[in-house]
């Protein structure tokens, strides 16, 4: 039993199903990568994980406890956060405000009424901003309102907003999107320190395959809402069926 | 200073100063000049601007701060106001005990009215709140009589209990006081052609301004205030950051709700009656006019707001055609005629039509409010003063530092 366990979930809009009979097991401390073209359902199950969507059929167990049924907010604290495809971020705040959400946030639960408490008084959640700034190389941008950003700080932004929470799960739905070569490296890298620091388990999503093979320790690889098959990253790369329907295909793989 | 920083601290004193030396201020011309029927420093009017003042820096509290839009808050005023004048019918003429009733009830009332409105957001929950506090006007005209005394209004009558400080067999009716000294009480200092008026009513006022203006500045600058912004920015991000919105939004949803409801005590503790005119949608639509023309988000808008409204209200509407024809009796018959025609339509009865076009301005050009022009305008006098180089700078910084002034 891994430390997030799938088990047939299905999802349907409409007349398009998106999920059909995923069944998906995360070992901890491990990074697990999904790939799969446009359209496959990579996000939608996502979004069954973190209480935005509510599958029509299956479990979701993290940590033996069910997530289903739960409010988003509720399984944050279980210890799970997510970057998004598109950043959600607070645009009208400062890239420091941004990470010193999440620092309250994991330090007082949530809600707390503390009206008379001033947030530059708390020297301990800014040092621990700081240092998550610094990590996503965004000291220098600390005062900058965060939709002024580009695309790629975006990103970085979120990342550093839910890593400064040390979920024991991560999930990352494209995050070197719209990144330069040069953010993507360090990206990758960022991931990969802060998994050798502690213990953490990893999701991504990923159409960029030099992300995915470099931090992967299995893929699965999701076409038309089913799992076509999950291994490790050497077997996925030479696996016929895998070759058809996803990495032989020119566009997405690029 | 006082848990402030340093900005902060200015702030408040720069208020504090205006607040505390408002006769003076508001008195500029001497008696009997042509120009004196602008003084603004007269006691009922000074209440007013003070009062106002903390019922719209209540007001921002919620909607500067999250942007959830309330078009009932005058029901937390009017509400206030029942509790306190009953308070002065029943227990004493102490407006201590009114005014902490007023911010009691007040409270209760917006729990529950907040619990309500605050489960859908945007338009929804304007319309829920106003419908809300039209049932309430509603209501005090009707089933409530008993309680809000229908359309004469809640007054002080010589038969009523006062248990404290005893009904007996007064004469006339008794006057609101802090223990002892009379709200009412007004000391006047004449110096040549000027008659300064302090009040004994608007010294408590004020002080309660401050102080509900400090508690305003630590709320801004709290952990709880940074996720107050945060539900305004994103509320998606926040409950995936692991926070739960509506305890936040319904916890200043009451505090803004108390903040009215001492409003609506220190209306009645200045003049012990209540109407339920006082909840009407177009009082609670005054203030969500004074939070924006001040500066929704700012800490200092929202008073500047309440005051330019209260004068235009109390002062411009006093600019008939009979002072104009004053002003510009020098000129040709036929002119003059034509100028105060013209003028009179936005003064005196028409001063609606200059607030409207005011507020409209600012609205289009000025989205931040007053404070927002101040701060355009030094900015524009600091590059003038610089010229040219550093200007650039400046006006980068300007933008990056720009939270709430
Ligand atoms: N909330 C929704 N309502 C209706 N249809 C949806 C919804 N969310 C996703 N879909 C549909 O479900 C399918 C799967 O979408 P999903 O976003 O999960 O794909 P994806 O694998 O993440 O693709 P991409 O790589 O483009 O991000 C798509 O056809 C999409 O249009
Ligand atoms: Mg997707």
């Amino acid at each position: 039993m891994g430390i997030l366990d799938v088990k047939d979930v299905g999802k349907r809009f409409g007349g398009l199903q998106a999920l059909s009979d995923v069944n998906l097991s995360v070992r901890e401390n491990t990074v697990h990568a999904i790939i799969g073209p446009n359209g496959a359902g990579k996000s939608t199950l996502l979004n069954c994980l973190v209480g935005k969507l509510m599958p029509d059929t299956g479990s979701v167990l993290f940590d033996g406890q069910s997530v289903l049924g739960r409010k988003p907010h509720e399984i944050n604290q279980l210890g799970i956060a997510r970057v998004f495809q598109t950043p959600e971020i607070f645009g009208d705040l400062t890239v420091m405000e941004n990470v010193l959400i999440p620092c309250f946030a994991r330090r007082d639960g949530a809600f707390e009424l503390n009206p008379l408490v001033s947030v530059a008084s708390q020297k301990d959640m800014a040092a621990k901003a700081e240092a998550i700034l610094a990590d996503v190389n965004m000291a220098q941008s600390r005062g900058v309102h965060a939709a002024s950003l580009s695309r790629g700080d975006k990103r970085r932004l979120e990342m550093a907003m839910c890593l400064v929470q040390e979920p024991r799960l991560l999930l990352l739905d494209e995050p070197t999107a719209g990144m330069s070569r040069a953010d993507t490296n360090n990206t990758i890298s960022l991931l990969k320190e802060i998994k050798a620091k502690r213990d953490i388990t990893m999701v991504i999503i990923e159409h960029d395959m030099h992300v995915v093979f470099s931090l992967a320790d299995r893929i699965t690889v999701l076409a038309q809402g089913t799992p076509l098959v999950e291994d490790t990253p050497e077997r996925i790369k030479g696996h016929p069926k895998v070759q058809e329907a996803y990495l032989g295909t020119s566009d997405a793989a690029a | 200073m006082l848990g402030l920083d340093r900005k902060d601290t200015g702030l408040l004193a720069v208020v504090a100063i205006l607040a505390l030396f408002a006769p003076f201020i508001l008195n500029p011309f001497p008696q009997g000049s042509e120009l004196a029927q602008f003084n603004a420093g007269y006691p009922d009017l000074m209440q007013r601007f003070v009062i106002f003042g903390i019922f719209a820096i209540g007001f921002n509290l919620l909607f500067g701060l999250t942007g959830y839009l309330s078009f009932g808050h005058a029901a937390f005023l009017g509400v206030g106001s029942y509790a306190a004048v009953w308070m002065f019918k029943l227990l004493s003429m102490n407006v201590i005990p009114a005014i902490l009733l007023s911010i009691a009830v007040a409270g209760l009332f917006s729990v529950v009215i907040g619990y309500i409105s605050l489960r859908r957001s945007g338009i929804y929950f304007s319309i829920l709140t106003l419908a809300f506090a039209q049932m309430s006007f509603n209501l005090a005209y009707s089933v409530l009589t008993p309680i809000t005394n229908g359309e004469t209004g809640l007054q002080l009558s010589l038969d009523d209990p006062r248990v404290l400080d005893g009904g007996g067999v007064a004469t006339s009716l008794p006057l609101t006081n802090f223990f002892g000294i009379e709200m009412r009480a007004t000391e006047t200092l004449n110096l040549g052609p000027w008659a300064f008026q302090f009040n004994a009513g608007y010294y408590l006022c004020a002080i309660l301004l401050l102080v509900t203006f400090y508690i305003s500045i630590r709320i801004f600058r709290s952990p709880f205030g940074l996720m107050l912004r945060a539900v305004k920015s994103n509320q998606q991000r926040l409950s995936y950051t692991g926070l739960s919105t509506r305890p936040y939004t319904l916890a200043v949803f009451v505090i803004s709700g108390m903040y009215a409801g001492l409003a609506g005590g220190l209306l009645a503790s200045m003049d012990p009656l209540a109407g339920a005119e006082r909840m009407q949608w177009t009082a609670s639509g005054e203030v969500v006019i004074m939070t924006i023309l001040g500066g929704a988000g700012t800490l200092i808008g929202p008073v500047l707001g309440a005051g330019v409204i209260k004068y235009f209200e109390n002062i411009f509407s006093k600019i008939n055609e009979g002072v104009l024809h004053g002003w510009f009796g020098a000129l040709p018959d036929g002119l003059e005629n034509a100028i105060v025609w013209v003028l009179a339509r936005f003064t005196g009865e028409g001063w609606h039509l200059t607030l409207g076009l005011l507020f409209m301005a600012i609205i289009i050009f000025l989205p931040g409010g007053l404070v927002e022009g101040g701060r355009r305008s030094r900015a524009l006098f600091r590059r003038r003063g610089r010229r040219g180089g550093a200007a650039e700078e400046d006006a980068a910084k300007q933008r990056a530092a720009r939270p709430a002034e």
